[in-house]
């Protein structure tokens, strides 16, 4: 190959605007052209958020996605390597989150994706997700609606490895004595979200 | 890596070089629905790919096939003229793609694979389904017609 610039290379071969717009038009139908999943970043009073959905649900909810190229490599080989960008795709997902945050919203309805929580994790996120708006429980309270009075700890890194925060609400579970425990997102966005929503309830209670 | 990459990925990095394929083949209002449909089929086949597969030369391969469907039906069918459409285009290097658009399609799916896709010869041959040396023959002819035109 030459080195000079060949000037039918840059002709032919110059990046072109119409690609891009093609490319995204692609991507926001490939709901009905056989993509298996689909992902979205989401702003949020907590900052970005990262979700994806596959036809099932909601599979991944992430707080800070630094590394999105990540969880989208282990999502092509652990589900299917069918993933597009489409916002569009997860409205309900985020039309609830939207509705959430803004106070309008109190439980969540849109479908999630169970498929790849199993066992004792299950239970526990199951239990959690059934955590009223507003309410605090322990985590000893949740590890025995799992079916296992004792593991309380286990119950809590159960809810540590919690792949859908805010929406499986595992901000509502604390230690028993009232410490706050940890978070997924940190504990500031734990408190953060507690204080929102009994602000809201106690609010609600008055009127 | 044990599988293709997500194929927004895919869609990302080689969608440019398949959209201006296109342009080259079949003009720039032809060029979307063939993008689609080229992206389609990919979609449909992506899972049992080889992980190791040249996505590029895959991609151009099933956009080469929606651009010949394309050029056939549009005979058939006895459509404007394709080089008058691409002529009439406004673009910047208009001088080079409406030469180019002059070319007979496999003279012009040679010369656009290889200046505007940077496909090797043996890519450009699979592609196109022909052999390597015919490949080589229809690229040196295109570019010996370019010159004389341009």
């Amino acid at each position: 190959m030459n080195r000079t610039p060949d000037p039918l290379k840059t002709a032919l071969g110059s990046p072109a605007v119409e690609a891009r717009v093609a490319a995204r038009r692609f991507a926001d139908r490939a709901a009905h052209r056989g993509a298996d999943l689909f992902y979205a970043e989401e702003a949020s009073p907590l900052g970005a958020l990262l979700l994806v959905a596959g036809r099932r649900g909601l599979i991944v909810l992430r707080y800070d996605p630094t590394d999105v190229d990540a969880t989208l490599i282990e999502l092509a080989e652990r589900r299917s390597p069918r993933i597009v960008e489409s916002a569009a795709a997860l409205d309900p997902w985020r039309r609830e989150l939207f509705e959430y945050f803004e106070g309008t919203r109190r439980h969540f309805e849109a479908p999630l994706d169970w498929q790849d929580i199993a066992g004792f994790r299950r239970r526990v996120l199951r239990a959690t997700a059934a955590i009223p708006y507003g309410e605090l429980e322990s985590y000893k309270a949740v590890a025995t609606k799992a079916g296992s009075p004792g593991a309380a700890r286990a119950a809590g890194n159960a809810l540590g490895s919690n792949p859908l925060p805010i929406v499986i609400p595992c901000h509502r579970v604390r230690h028993a004595g009232g410490g706050l425990g940890g978070y997924t997102g940190g504990l500031e966005r734990k408190r953060l979200l507690l204080a929102v929503e009994s602000a809201r309830v106690s609010a609600d209670e008055k009127s | 890596m044990t599988t293709v990459p997500p194929f927004q990925r895919t869609l990302e990095a080689h969608g440019d070089a398949v959209w201006r394929y296109l342009r080259g083949m079949v003009g720039a209002w032809a060029a979307d629905d063939c993008f689609q449909e080229t992206f389609i089929a990919a979609l449909r086949a992506y899972p049992r790919l080889q992980p190791e597969s040249n996505l590029r030369a895959w991609l151009l391969t099933i956009a080469h096939r929606k651009a010949i469907d394309h050029l056939r039906r549009q005979r058939r069918e006895a459509l404007e003229p394709l080089a008058g459409e691409l002529a009439a285009e406004p673009q910047q290097d208009g001088a080079i793609w409406s030469a180019v658009a002059k070319l007979p399609p496999r003279q012009r799916a040679s010369v656009l694979l290889r200046y505007g896709c940077e496909l090797r010869h043996r890519e450009i041959a699979a592609a196109i389904g022909c052999s390597e040396e015919a490949a080589r023959r229809s690229l040196h002819e295109g570019l010996k017609r370019l010159r004389e035109t341009l």
